[in-house]
């Protein structure tokens, strides 16, 4: 054990265990494998946070793939272009990607893994092997998942749900649906894993004076998803093995042939699946709740109300599992649908209060704002339509058809790929050292709004004319084929903005620009280090006063504390203005 | 340690009160037993904190007024490059993979898992790969 003293501020000592210290030459401490024996050993969780990214954007682009091939399917009616059970496995591979393996894993192992100890001022996350281990699983589990594709039986077919009797040895049989039983019980480990990290590192690795209600929103975020991570993930693991027993050791849990009962599936399904909706939305509300006040130049407009918003959505969503059962009759209607209609109370301050942080500001209109614009149109779009869905009457009218995929869609494509994308260009010079090229990302955005409404919007309308969900093909006499050549052209478009996002990325790569420490004059801890950060983190940090440490080192004529934290007003001596 | 409290007893006291509506309402076992399951995950760890929160002054972290000299002394032990989560993960996803390809995989998973265990609790006292 080597301590390396004080690598921050003052006086706070951070304790790096040098592994093998007491084999190797002194020399050798210091330095960091290169290359692919670095990305092997790494513990640091800005490594780990970029290979997560990374992965899972490859895992998206590939997702986004399929997409084109269904959509391709879907151009004409009576097309071949690939059989029936290509397009099952096309879709279900599609939504499971996206969910298991690209959204979630993309904010809360991307995002949070790599910004979350920056924002509280920690040197790294609280158990970082443990962080490590995540990865791995998650790499391992979304490789078996394609790995369905090269097996004899094709992958697995049964839609992302995978619903009992349908996911039964005797209906789905192969390697295919076993291997997706498998890759979603690694990645749903991989993710507990990093749920106990996240809220560990919340409440025990904060810096000083940096108490609950300073932290910066996309942390109180992360944190609720974590505890809704723990309570979720756990029932799907279970579900997925009971489901592993059923196909292969002849339990009869989910068959009633032996007296089990298939609906049970769904309601352990939906009780992971529909907080898993909200582990997926929630960390992008966290990142919208940080980029709306910087580019606006404005504090966050009621911190509270945010925090507690989000607390209010994770719990009401935790009780609306059976809202996605409705049909089956089994269910309590009254308490799922009135649950449901109460979860647009929290989501709509959350809209009021983006809006409130817009309001009055000097909005700055760069890429990361335009994202973060584009997300909260689409979202309440599609929060609206999921209001409806919520009351039994209209559900039971729509359920199945293309107005439920056109609002799913709108909720999840807009919090992950807008407020991702968002996301992602906003800490990009913090990640990279490197600045994207503007023009290239406002081009990006516009093609993908343009391209994801001209591709849902119209599914609205196919699901009201009666489209069901989940058929490869359809019949000239349906009259669907005008709005779904529709949707397939702004399906391309939405993948042409992907083409043009490489695009920026490849040139930022050959050509790059370098990043200042705070290329957006922001709030929060991760700019006040350098870009990129330095091994542990921080040489110093500011004092911490208000929920934005940095703004007040870099304004102190404007420094929060001095309006809403009278009493501390001597401390304020000590900030410094460096930059 | 007492926002921190907070948040755990909240989550427990709401899943609680959800629980019982439901349950009275509906008499469904399953949905029940999750939500019951639930709020224990917010009680149990509400009242360690609870328990601490009593029994210690406020951390630096929790004071408003703490300046950075408050923190001063270890922040915590932190591993530096390790090969063996790598060798853990690959160890669980062939052991997990043994369930669709064969027993077979599980012998070398295992052993993964195993050589793990051994050498992380040994790591840190003699040196490790890297």
């Amino acid at each position: 054990m080597v301590s390396h003293p004080a690598t921050k501020g003052d006086s706070m000592t951070i304790i790096a265990e040098e592994i093998g210290s007491h084999h190797h030459e002194e020399a050798h401490h210091e330095e960091q494998p290169k290359g692919i024996l670095l990305w092997l050993t790494s513990t640091d969780h800005k490594i780990i946070g970029k290979s997560y990214m990374y992965t899972s954007l490859v895992f998206f682009i590939i997702a986004g793939a399929l997409a084109m091939l269904i959509r391709t399917q879907l151009f004409a009616p009576n097309n071949h272009f690939v059989s029936p059970q290509t397009y099952n496995e096309l879709f279900t591979i599609h939504g499971s990607m996206m969910l298991y393996l690209f959204a979630g894993p993309f904010a809360f192992g991307g995002f949070a893994n790599y910004i979350l100890p920056l924002q509280i001022g920690a040197p790294d996350m609280a158990f970082p092997r443990l962080n490590a281990l995540s990865y791995w699983l998650y790499l391992t589990g979304g490789i078996s998942m394609l790995l369905g594709f090269l097996t004899a039986s094709g992958a697995a077919a049964f839609g992302w749900v995978a619903y009992a009797p349908l996911s039964s040895a005797t209906n789905s049989p192969g390697a295919g649906p076993d291997l997706w039983i498998v890759s979603i019980a690694l990645v749903g480990f991989s993710g507990i894993f990093t749920a106990v990290n996240l809220v560990t590192t919340t409440f025990y690795l904060r810096a000083p004076g940096m108490t609950m209600f300073r932290l910066p929103i996309f942390v109180w975020n992360m944190l609720v998803t974590g505890i809704l991570i723990l309570i979720a993930f756990p029932v799907l693991t279970a579900a997925l093995i009971m489901l592993w027993a059923d196909r292969h050791l002849g339990t009869h849990i989910y068959s009633v042939a032996g007296g089990g009962v298939p609906v049970l599936w769904q309601n352990l399904f939906w009780f992971f699946g529909h907080p898993e909706v909200y582990i997926l939305a929630l960390p992008f509300f966290g990142i919208v709740s940080e980029i709306m006040p910087v580019f606006s130049r404005k504090p966050v407009f009621g911190y509270k109300g945010l925090v507690f918003a989000t607390m209010a959505i994770a719990g009401l969503s935790t009780g609306v599992w059976a809202h996605h059962m409705f049909t089956t009759g089994t269910v309590l209607l009254p308490f799922f649908s009135a649950l449901s209609l109460l979860i647009a109370v929290p989501t709509g301050i959350k809209i009021f209060t983006w809006i409130g942080t817009m309001w009055r500001g000097q909005v700055d209109y760069s890429a990361p704002m335009l994202f973060c614009i584009g997300f909260i149109i689409v979202f309440t779009m599609g929060g609206i339509t999921g209001v409806l869905l919520a009351s039994p009457p209209i559900d039971f009218a729509t359920h199945d058809t293309y107005f439920v995929v056109a609002h799913f869609h709108q909720v999840l494509f807009g919090t992950t790929v807008f407020a991702g994308f968002g996301g992602f260009f906003y800490w990009y010079p913090k990640l990279t050292g490197r600045m994207y090229r503007e023009k290239l990302a406002k081009l990006q955005f516009w093609l993908t709004f343009v391209g994801f409404n001209v591709t849902f919007l119209p599914q609205y309308l196919l699901g009201l004319k009666g489209m069901p969900r989940r058929i490869a093909e359809y019949l000239p006499a349906d009259h669907f084929t005008t709005l779904n050549q529709i949707s397939s052209v702004g399906a391309y478009l939405t993948g042409f903005a992907f083409v043009v996002w490489m695009i920026n990325l490849w040139i930022s790569w050959r050509k790059p620009i370098a990043a200042p420490k705070n290329p957006w004059d922001g709030h929060t801890l991760e700019w006040a280090t350098d870009s990129p950060p330095s091994h542990h983190n921080f040489d110093r940090l500011p004092p911490i006063r208000s929920q934005r440490p940095v703004w007040d080192m870099n304004h102190p004529e404007y420094a929060d504390h001095r309006v809403s934290h009278g009493g501390v007003l001597a401390e304020s001596t000590e900030t410094s203005n460096e930059e | 340690m007492k926002s921190e409290r907070g948040i755990y007893l909240l989550i427990g006291a709401f899943f609680f009160l959800i629980m019982v509506i439901y349950f009275l309402w509906s008499g469904e076992a399953g949905g029940s037993i999750m939500l019951f399951a639930a709020a224990g995950l917010g009680i149990m760890p509400g009242l360690y904190f609870a328990w601490w929160a009593h029994r210690m002054p406020p951390r630096p972290e929790d004071r408003a007024d703490a300046t950075l000299s408050d923190g001063s002394g270890p922040v915590g032990t932190f591993p530096a490059n390790t090969i063996w989560p790598f060798v853990l993960g690959m160890g669980a996803a062939l052991t997990a993979l043994s369930l669709v390809f064969g027993v077979w995989l599980a012998v070398v998973g295992l052993a993964f898992i195993i050589s793990t265990a051994l050498n992380v609790s040994l790591e840190s006292r003699r040196g490790g790969m890297v």
